[in-house]
């Protein structure tokens, strides 16, 4: 669980790679910086893809949780 | 606690000269994937690579000479005997079980993955040779493209950080 109250919460359960990180760099697009972004994903290969996403955007992924069998994503605009 | 060099853009150049629907993924994945993570990202579309800029795409598959195909059906991993690609219907029915089975674990279809490609800017070049070769019309054809020919390719190719053939 996360403590910070995000901005936008997308959810892209049941969709697959590269799903999740296209709609998280739309929903990241249209945030200012410094604002959260909450994600879900069923997809496994998320987690991985997410920590790339971020070190090469140079966005933040604040924290990375399981809720049940789905995979959460807490991700900081900053760029 | 950026790794990316914010001076110089990284660069990709895809080039696609396959047609078929399992040969239509990668180029696409990786080119709306990497325009996500702020790559310049050029595809150029060579030989049967030009049908994905068709803009009524029937993409298929063929079970002939996949020998590393394996289809899952009933909770196994089938082989597909080059035999029945012979039997009329048995391509397009492999094509359609295919597709219902993208759609099904939530994978994108390739329309909209080419629509996320021309909505990040990825450049789209078609090869002018290919298209006078084959007949082809720019009209049936997506239009959001630029037509080239190799030396096109070779100037994005060498301006480029990762180059792929496919």
């Amino acid at each position: 669980m996360s403590d910070i109250k995000p901005d936008v919460v997308l959810d892209t359960k049941g969709l697959n790679c590269p799903l999740p990180i296209l709609k998280a760099k739309k929903a990241l697009k249209g945030m200012e910086n410094g604002q959260n972004l909450e994600l879900a994903s069923t997809d496994p290969g998320a987690v991985k893809d997410f920590e790339a996403f971020c070190k090469a955007t140079g966005n933040k992924l604040v924290s990375h949780w399981m809720d049940g069998e789905v995979f959460m994503f807490m991700i900081e605009r900053v760029v | 606690m950026a790794d990316v060099d914010l001076g110089s853009a990284k660069k990709m150049t895809i080039i696609c000269t396959k047609g078929t629907l399992d040969w239509a993924y990668p180029p696409f994945i990786l080119a709306t994937t990497a325009a996500a993570m702020d790559v310049e990202v050029t595809m150029f579309f060579t030989f049967y690579g030009l049908g994905l800029l068709d803009k009524k795409l029937n993409l298929g598959v063929t079970t002939l000479g996949n020998a590393s195909m394996r289809m899952p059906m009933g909770g196994m991993q089938m082989a597909m005997p080059n035999m029945i690609s012979m039997i009329p219907g048995v391509t397009a029915g492999t094509s359609i079980m295919m597709k219902n089975l993208i759609k099904k674990k939530g994978v994108a279809s390739i329309e909209d993955l080419r629509e996320a490609a021309v909505l990040s800017d990825v450049r789209m070049i078609a090869c002018q040779m290919t298209i006078d070769l084959f007949e082809k019309k720019t009209e049936n054809m997506i239009e959001d493209i630029e037509l080239g020919g190799a030396a096109t390719w070779m100037e994005s190719a060498l301006a480029s950080d990762i180059n792929l053939y496919m």
